[in-house]
């Protein structure tokens, strides 16, 4: 095949090269140029305004020494393994149990699909309504007369964050479970046959034979989680905005904060470097095996 | 935001449901299976019964109720006022003048970056040329990328070309934010369409655009579905880049929400914010609620096959 | 000569051309109740006094959601024609930049050096000379409100001072009140820092950690106590669990709680709910203890667009700012302070009558934002609405502060 698609001379492809013309300049200019402007910097002293007055490592041992970038790693982690693990676990389960040829399939899709559809800002405001604990389900559950029931992670610094992670849940499981089933119907039928003839159970089959065949939609589903993990930023300024105090801050918006109200941009770049590094390190690997590789099938 | 990035995987083949045959009559595993799929249902329902429920009362009945209980006098003041009243400092015409403003961003928004991504995914599943591979990877890497580090350069960039603050301006950060997933979620499906058809359009002459146009566009149409409805979606929802590249003349209905809810005179008016919030993501909702069944197939076709 | 003429005469002096009617686009965070009453005073003078037409672009928030906003715009190279800022350091980067418009021919027209008054305010619009902002109204933080209706439900008077009202605080709560509300956001939690700071550490420690960075007594005894302070407030705060400054305020006007620490704007939401000081509501500037205000407050900075209609009428907004009729009027609506000493204000009331009395007999400060850049603020704020929000001991609190201090530019 790659004959015929990979024509040697320099101009047999001019067309392509010509329409790829958008996308080799966003990938240039845009991200790969826009993050060396950022790391550059990141080791000045720039304020308001981007000014070349190198500072060496400075920023970065600020940010390291700062209080608030601490709880903002720790609370991305919790959310970050949480949401990751229970993701998983649950738009599997979801996609397997819609899987076994139940009835009002597509009414279930819909409603387990359709908070994806909702922006984060949305999220946010709607659970912060629901986790209200004068009005919300604190509030329900004691009217019914579970008088010291007491659930309030907006108002609570030690559980705040998996206040976050229920609305986050809520928003993202939809489209993991959308994967998961593509994934499922793509098993084959004879598979199914032989774990009967075999009589392997049914729990047994998904976790031995399943799981292991689909590892290809994991990392598809992995990968689309932990984009989006490292982005949490919408979801907790409009549910919580940070607080109370900040205990529920995250890096993406130490980010922003120090950039924009601390008027620090140096230490809003190294502070963004830093995530910058940190999915760099993750995804080369994998982006390498994935699309650097020369073979595909 | 929406983050989406259906990335290549297994094979597979949309056949239908597997599993063993359902059992008509009420068996204990039915009652588990439907128990379990009605729980999670009302988990992820409540939600927007809340905000339904809650938009439709007054604020008396809001301060003595709780928020689960339907309206006992159904008001639709708080949408009417969240349409064009709200205020934000001395401008009170509510969501209405951000509606259109979505509108105007949107169209151009997913026509563009529709367009220039399945260019892309055609040329580098088809047309590959030295060092394609090498641009789509820093692109696949910029999705992980947040954006809030690329805010500032992009300030820059827009200055530099002369597009701070129009619509255009805004256009053209949707196409490039959303050009990794769409590029990447076209070429998967370029890729696995039959290599006879792209031998024999090349043995009949035709060229690059030819082909695209008279052979890869029309057996395209599942995959141009699903882009559309991640890009109406993830551009309609966008609330940092509308409030970062455009001015008040142009903010676009998140924004206008956010101005909303944010802007509390006197008491917090939550019927109004829910009013808002839910006419803000009607948009969206409507779309997902239409063709939900054409996008799950979409995603079994671009993002699962590879 | 009448207002408009001299408008005119000024806008003349620049482009010598005549001015056609422009819409201009000005930006500011003031969409609370009262705030939103004040900007549209500045809307209608501006419309029924020139030509043109005023554009609102507000941006819901605070200061700290609009302000990325503001300068990104004006960065990118397309500025609104006027922003709110808060005077101070925070644009001094953008005036040195060039970006901004240089006011100082109608402020000399306007004898605008013989009017502000305190004098402190047109200097921190002045860079090297020039002037580039125009200040419109003064705004002090160290105010305690007093809602009458808790106090009675309590059963207890009306405090005079910061010790009668921590008396106080258990009978409030005896009552089912909260003693002191609070928003949940750094800034706020901020404002009541300083306050107490002043109260309780007095204005010359105040002055030499806060002016002159001086981390070794902002590391002594007397900070010490105003950190216990903070420490017993935090606990009267407890059962505050609101957000918005003026939710809080709120609070104070319907009688849920006792006592709000918060700048004199908190003014403008008791007028609109139809409160009367002193009747309904006191307020004891510096907690009743320190007769001292700081003299922040807000000003309009004018970013460089290359119109020169638009570039006259920036001119004449910024003229028409600082005329007496649209002071009275805007500070009346937001309860703030106007910025020339030469026109009456006998129509504000009592409170507002108060804060006069202390700019005139001289009790004045800088405040944070001439003396401390964004940067350290950011910080202190996070700080606080850490040790507001948690169990954080005063002594570790302290230690934090003083590193920040320390670190200050």
């Amino acid at each position: 095949m790659d004959s015929a698609k990979r024509p040697n001379g320099l101009f047999r492809n001019k067309s392509a090269k010509i329409a790829s013309i958008p996308m080799i300049l966003t990938a240039l200019v845009v991200f790969f140029g826009g993050t060396a402007w950022t790391v550059f910097y990141s080791f000045t002293g720039s304020r308001l305004l981007p000014k070349v007055k190198f500072v060496g490592f400075d920023q970065y041992e600020r940010l390291w020494s700062s209080h608030r970038w601490m709880i903002s790693i720790e609370n991305l982690a919790i959310y970050g393994i949480c949401s990751l693990v229970l993701t998983m676990v649950l738009g599997f389960t979801l996609a397997a149990l819609l899987d076994r040829k139940i009835r009002f399939e597509n009414t279930f899709r819909t409603i387990i699909l359709y908070p994806f559809a909702l922006s984060f800002v949305v999220t946010g405001l709607a659970w912060q309504w629901i986790l209200n604990p004068d009005f919300g389900v604190q509030a329900v559950v004691r009217a019914w007369g579970w008088e010291s029931f007491s659930f309030d992670p907006m108002n609570n610094p030690d559980i705040v964050i998996y206040g976050i992670l229920i609305a986050g849940m809520w928003q993202g499981t939809g489209l993991v479970m959308v994967i998961m089933l593509a994934g499922l119907r793509g098993i084959d039928e004879d598979i199914w046959k032989a774990t009967r003839v075999d009589g392997i159970g049914l729990v047994k089959t998904y976790v031995q034979v399943i799981v292991p065949m689909m590892r290809p939609v994991f990392v598809t589903a992995l990968v689309i989680i932990s984009s989006g993990i490292i982005k949490l930023y919408d979801l907790v300024v409009a549910q919580t905005n940070g607080g109370p105090g900040i205990s529920s801050e995250v890096p993406a918006k130490y980010v922003i904060d120090y950039m924009f109200k601390a008027q620090n941009l140096g230490q809003g770049f190294a502070a963004s470097t830093m995530m910058m590094v940190s999915v760099v390190i993750i995804l080369v690997p994998w982006a390498y095996l994935e699309f650097g590789g020369k073979k595909r099938d | 935001m929406t983050d989406t990035s259906p990335l290549s995987a297994g094979t597979a083949a949309m056949t239908g449901p597997r599993g063993a045959k359902p059992k008509t009559r009420l068996s204990r595993r039915n009652i588990f299976l439907y128990g379990t799929l009605l729980l999670i249902s009302v988990y992820y329902l409540l939600p927007l019964y809340v905000m339904v429920v809650t938009s439709l009362k007054g604020m008396p009945e809001i301060r003595m109720g709780n928020i689960f209980s339907p309206p006992v006098e159904v008001t639709f003041q708080p949408w009417v006022k969240a349409w064009s009243e709200a205020c934000t400092g001395i401008n009170c015409d509510g969501l209405s003048r951000g509606f259109g403003n979505s509108v105007r961003i949107l169209i151009p928004s997913v026509a563009l970056s529709i367009t220039i991504a399945s260019i892309n995914g055609y040329a580098l599943a088809n047309w590959r040329f030295k060092g394609s591979e090498v641009f789509f990877t820093i692109l696949i890497i910029g999705a992980f990328i947040p954006y809030q580090t690329m805010l500032y350069p992009i300030v820059i960039l827009l200055r530099e070309i002369g597009l701070m603050g129009s619509v255009w301006g805004l256009v053209l950060v949707h196409t490039v934010f959303g050009m990794p997933i769409l590029t990447l979620l076209f070429r998967n499906y370029f890729t696995s369409m039959p290599e006879e058809l792209f031998k024999a359009a090349r043995v009949d002459g035709a060229g690059f655009w030819g082909i695209y146009f008279r052979i890869m566009l029309p057996m395209s149409l599942p995959i141009f579905v699903v882009a559309m409805i991640l890009q109406v979606t993830g551009i309609w929802n966008d609330f940092l880049f509308g409030v970062i590249y455009t001015k008040p003349a142009t903010y676009p209905m998140t924004v206008q929400l956010n101005n909303i809810v944010n802007s509390v005179q006197g008491v917090k008016e939550y019927n109004v914010n829910m009013a808002a919030t839910l006419l803000t993501s009607l948009v969206p909702l409507v779309i997902y609620f239409v063709s939900g069944k054409l996008f799950v197939r979409g995603i079994a076709a671009g993002a699962v096959k590879g | 000569m009448n207002l408009k003429t001299k408008l005119l005469s000024a806008a003349a002096i620049i482009c010598g051309t005549s001015v056609g009617a422009v819409e201009l686009e000005v930006t500011h965070w003031w969409t609370s109740g009262g705030e939103a009453a004040a900007v549209s005073e500045l809307a209608k003078a501006f419309t029924a006094k020139t030509d043109h037409t005023w554009v609102d672009g507000a941006i819901a928030g605070s200061g700290g959601t609009a302000r990325p906003i503001i300068i990104s715009r004006i960065l990118g190279g397309d500025p609104m024609a006027a922003t709110q800022l808060n005077h101070g350091r925070q644009s001094e980067e953008l005036i040195e930049a060039g970006l901004m418009t240089d006011l100082t021919e109608i402020a000399e027209a306007g004898g605008w050096k013989d009017l502000v008054n305190p004098s402190s305010l047109l200097d921190s619009c002045t860079l090297d000379g020039r002037i580039y902002c125009v200040p419109v109204n003064i705004h002090s933080a160290q105010w305690l409100w007093l809602s009458h209706e808790a106090f009675a439900t309590a059963g207890v008077d009306v405090p005079k001072d910061w010790h009668q009202f921590v008396a106080a605080a258990p009978a409030l709560q005896k009552a089912g009140l909260v003693p002191l509300a609070m928003g949940q956001q750094g800034w706020q939690q901020n404002i009541a820092f300083g306050t107490l700071t002043i109260a309780i550490a007095g204005v010359e420690d105040w002055r030499e950690v806060t002016v002159n960075k001086n981390a070794e007594v902002a590391a002594g005894d007397s900070y010490k106590s105003v950190f216990e302070a903070v420490a017993d407030a935090r606990e009267l705060a407890r059962d505050s669990k609101v957000q918005d400054w003026n939710l809080a305020t709120n609070m104070v006007i319907t009688g849920k709680a006792g006592g709000q620490i918060m700048g004199d704007w908190a003014q403008g939401e008791f007028q609109v709910a139809g409160q009367v000081a002193d009747q309904d509501y006191s307020c004891l500037p510096g907690l009743g203890i320190n007769q001292v205000l700081d003299t922040g407050g807000d000003a309009f900075y004018f970013p460089k667009i290359d119109d020169p209609e638009i570039h006259a009428a920036q001119l004449e907004l910024a003229a028409l700012l600082i005329s007496p009729e649209v002071q009275v009027a805007f500070n009346l609506a937001k309860g703030s302070l106007p910025v020339r000493g030469d026109i009456d204000m006998s129509s504000a009331n009592s409170c507002m009558q108060k804060g006069l009395e202390i700019l005139a007999s001289g009790g004045v400060l800088p405040s944070d934002d001439m003396s401390l850049s964004a940067d350290t603020t950011t910080q202190i704020e996070d700080l606080m609405a850490e040790f507001w929000a948690s169990d954080l001991s005063a002594t570790e609190a302290q230690a934090r502060y003083v590193d920040i201090i320390a670190d200050a530019d």
